[in-house]
């Protein structure tokens, strides 16, 4: 497994509609509508970056690798 | 010459023997494959050789023989550093990684190992040299005995602390997220069917230090690494590529040093996983006696 990214880096922002104003910065940001949505997109986001996903209970989702 | 025949005979015997009985009795069978063996056995007959040729050349005045030996210190670095590598190599795919420590532990055994070949072939052709073959056989006997309950054999994590069952749960502070065992938290969960999957199939163990010695010992990285490697392969684990929801994991509780253990096994059952955890070695590396010194002492009580 060659690894391109770092560990710990935030490969990708997944946050509530209601939420966007919270993030900004260097991770691609998936704006999603409710909640359903969002953990379905962390779960194919997770498999497809083979990342972990973190619930940050604020509305935002992180994935990132360990 | 063919008067030294027999002693040089009877000291590569005992060395092989020795070099074969001590390959066994590791419980992982490490190396489990022939070529291991072969690689391990021919090693351990050019050790028994050196072993044996010293009494014959010592005899014969010819003291300049012995710096064979410091050849053969050499040679056995060597196994050390191949040992190493090869590891080291396949450490890049392993899921859950054996960790440099228990590497190295592995390659210094390995090398030390030889080095009782050498001792034991020497006392045999010694022996055989200025008594008999009979006494040799009995010495030799006694002698790799010894060297299998003893030296080939170090302590294990079941000696220096005690493992309890521990359920895993979710929760702390208020954060529902967080993968719990005992007070340690583990670590941070986002997704609920894994959240549900861990709940129901995953085990956790707290490893309790018997005093501070063990502590110390646990406190260790490498040491942590080596516990959930060979949990990890005696017990089975769900861990897989990308999916990092079911890495096995150690914590320390900061406050009393325990060690919390998570691992989503293949089979869930606990005293398997107890007598895996307990069943590890101490690592050379990780193992400190701080009780030993004056302020490790004062720092106990």
């Amino acid at each position: 497994m060659s690894n391109v990214t770092t560990i710990g880096d935030i490969l990708a922002v997944i946050v509530l509609e209601e939420a966007k104003n919270k993030v900004a910065g260097g991770a691609p940001i998936f704006i999603v509508w409710d909640r359903e949505e969002q953990e379905k997109l962390a779960l194919l986001l997770s498999k497809i970056l083979k990342a972990m996903a973190h619930d940050l209970e604020n509305g935002v989702f992180i994935l990132t690798r360990h | 010459m063919e008067q030294y025949g027999l002693t040089l005979a009877v000291g590569i015997v005992v060395g092989v023997l020795a070099r074969i009985c001590m390959l066994r009795s590791d419980y992982r069978h490490f190396p489990g494959y022939p070529h291991g063996y072969v690689t391990h056995i021919s090693l351990g007959f050019i050790a028994a050789s050196l072993g044996a040729v010293a009494v014959p050349a010592l005899v014969e005045k010819e003291f300049t023989a012995v710096t064979f030996l410091a050849l053969a210190a050499q040679q056995f670095r060597e196994i050390r550093n191949m040992e190493r590598e090869t590891l080291t190599q396949l450490e890049e795919n392993e899921l859950v990684p054996r960790g440099k420590d228990l590497i190295e532990g592995i390659a210094r055994v390995f090398e030390s190992r030889n080095y009782l070949v050498i001792a034991a072939s020497l006392q045999a052709s010694f022996i055989t040299y200025f008594f008999d073959v009979k006494w040799a056989i009995i010495s030799s006997a006694i002698l790799i005995w010894i060297f299998m309950r003893y030296l080939a054999t170090g302590r294990v994590v079941g000696d220096i602390a005690e493992v309890v069952p521990s359920k895993p749960y979710f929760g702390y502070a208020g954060y529902k997220t967080l993968l719990m065992i005992d007070e340690v938290v583990i670590m941070e969960v986002g997704l609920k069917e894994a959240r549900e999957k861990i709940l129901k199939e995953s085990l956790g163990v707290i490893i309790k230090p018997k005093d501070d010695n063990a502590r110390a010992t646990l406190h260790n990285v490498g040491q942590r690494q080596a516990i959930l490697h060979t949990v990890a392969s005696l017990v089975g684990t769900k861990r897989e590529i990308g999916e990092l929801e079911w890495s096995p994991i150690a914590r320390k509780n900061i406050d009393t040093g325990e060690i919390a253990l998570f691992i989503v096994p293949n089979e869930p059952d606990i005293k398997a996983l107890i007598q895996a955890v307990k069943l590890t070695p101490v690592l050379e590396s990780a193992r400190t006696t701080p009780l030993e010194s004056r302020p490790g002492k004062m720092a106990a009580d």
